[in-house]
């Protein structure tokens, strides 16, 4: 099986064979677009061109990038591709770069430091991006979850939760019971019913009384079957009907017989 | 408990769900009985480290926890059961995610200013739905943007103890700070 194979040719262009990709290949329209998808913005764009010169960073040909990127965004306008702002901006930061460093260098007097490199701020950015490229891929590598390793894990076994039911004695279950009947006992309401003794009804009481007699003493009025209520408002009763002037109390001398008269109206 | 005992009442706890077991919850698996002591437990867990050394699975301990998985080159073999491969992640989702990661926290605006490019919504999106990222917080500056910051789970996924064993290029960044947006907490079940 084994025979020795030419190096193949990528293409072969008007009979000759190329065997490498030309170093400016050119770029067929349509595949701009695909382009401009690949890079991740300006920023990618630029570091690019200059990493395809294999150039450092810091020692960029402002010029030359100017002009690859430039072609570039030349090319895009041309095919009226909707240019994300960014890439403008960063063609404008080449473009005072590059008129910049037209200008003689200026002396600033008063330290004789010469003006900042006005590539600068240009290469510090590119650099910074590619700190953050680089850590990106670094991060891609790192083993990850469902791509590199998977979680190891076995059957949990089914656990049937059964709660048996405690057994009781039967000595436990009578005292629980005369417990209950313990406190059922202490618990116990009376219902206590109210004798219907109002006020108002023993005042008509005194003064029916009251209306067949000249006087009453003050014992009559109160009835012991009507107890310590029957009493107080019976009490109440006459000091109220003392107050309106229904009735007038007479007693002779302290600690005599009170009676309960009728008022003698003029 | 002999350490055998200690050992294979481990292993079994290991095995027995997705999520990494920390110490503390080892130390639950022994309900009223006297639990045995971290020291007990880690002599225990590199011992069973060290008998699954030749084998297709491995323990590694991560943010949260102790966990077994299966050992990097037996991975693609098992991929090959499954039909959907896992997706790659577009060099922005990358590049995103690294800027959270080795310079957390950080705003959207900074993350922009770096790359040149604006952040797509999209791809802040997809990487909180993937529980990597979450907000910590608002810097305090005209707007009050939020602060991006990995998470606990993140962590887990890339099979990492802490922020600091994130690899690191030479020169990279500023440190990484400590901030660990949630800590791996009660997550026993």
């Amino acid at each position: 099986m084994a025979y020795v194979q030419g190096e193949l040719p990528l293409a072969i262009v008007e009979g000759a064979r190329i065997t490498r990709m030309p170093k400016d290949l050119y770029i067929p329209p349509d595949a701009l677009e695909v382009i401009l998808d690949a890079f991740e913005g300006p920023l990618d764009l630029l570091l690019y061109l200059i990493r395809r010169q294999n150039l450092d960073i810091i020692q960029i040909n402002v010029a030359e990038i100017t002009r690859q990127y430039m072609d570039y965004i030349k090319l895009l306008e041309s095919m009226r591709f909707e240019l994300a702002a960014e890439y403008l901006v960063i063609a404008a930061m080449l473009a005072e770069i590059k008129s910049r460093a037209l200008l003689p260098k200026m002396l600033t007097y008063d330290n004789g430091e010469e003006e900042e490199d006005p590539r600068a701020e240009l290469i510090r950015r590119l650099l910074e991006y590619e700190k953050v490229k680089l850590c990106a891929e670094i991060l891609d590598q790192v083993p990850r979850i469902e791509r590199d390793f998977y979680i190891v894990e076995a059957q949990r076994p089914e656990i049937e939760v059964r709660i048996l039911p405690p057994s009781i004695d039967l000595a436990e279950l009578v005292l629980a019971f005369n417990g209950l009947l313990l406190s059922a006992k202490l618990s116990a309401a009376h219902e206590i019913e109210w004798e219907s003794l109002s006020i108002r009804d023993q005042m008509n009481e005194v003064l029916k009384r009251l209306s067949d007699r000249a006087e009453l003493t003050f014992p009559d009025l109160f009835v012991p079957d009507q107890g310590r209520a029957g009493l107080v408002v019976s009490f109440l009763a006459i000091l109220e009907l003392a107050r309106e002037g229904l009735i007038v109390l007479v007693q002779t001398a302290p600690g005599r017989q009170i009676y309960i008269r009728k008022p003698e109206y003029d | 408990m002999t350490e055998l005992e200690l050992k294979l009442i481990l292993e079994g706890a290991l095995f027995s769900g997705r999520e990494p077991m920390m110490i503390f919850q080892m130390k639950r698996l022994f309900g009223d009985q006297k639990a045995p002591t971290e020291g007990m437990l880690r002599r225990a867990l590199q011992s069973l480290s060290d008998d699954y050394a030749d084998r297709a699975v491995r323990l590694v301990e991560v943010a949260g926890g102790f966990r077994f998985q299966i050992n990097q080159e037996i991975t693609p073999y098992i991929a090959n059961l499954s039909d959907d491969k896992p997706g790659k992640y577009s060099n922005a989702t990358l590049e995103t995610l690294a800027m959270i990661a080795y310079r957390q926290p950080v705003t959207r605006g900074e993350i922009e200013a770096i790359r040149g490019v604006a952040v797509n919504t999209y791809i802040i999106r997809t990487l909180e739905e993937r529980g990597w990222i979450n907000v910590v917080g608002r810097k305090e500056v005209p707007g009050r943007p939020a602060l991006l910051a990995t998470t606990a789970q993140f962590l887990n996924d890339f099979g990492l103890k802490s922020l600091e064993e994130l690899p690191v290029a030479e020169a990279l960044v500023s440190a990484p700070t400590k901030v660990l947006s949630d800590q791996v907490g009660a997550s026993s079940e």
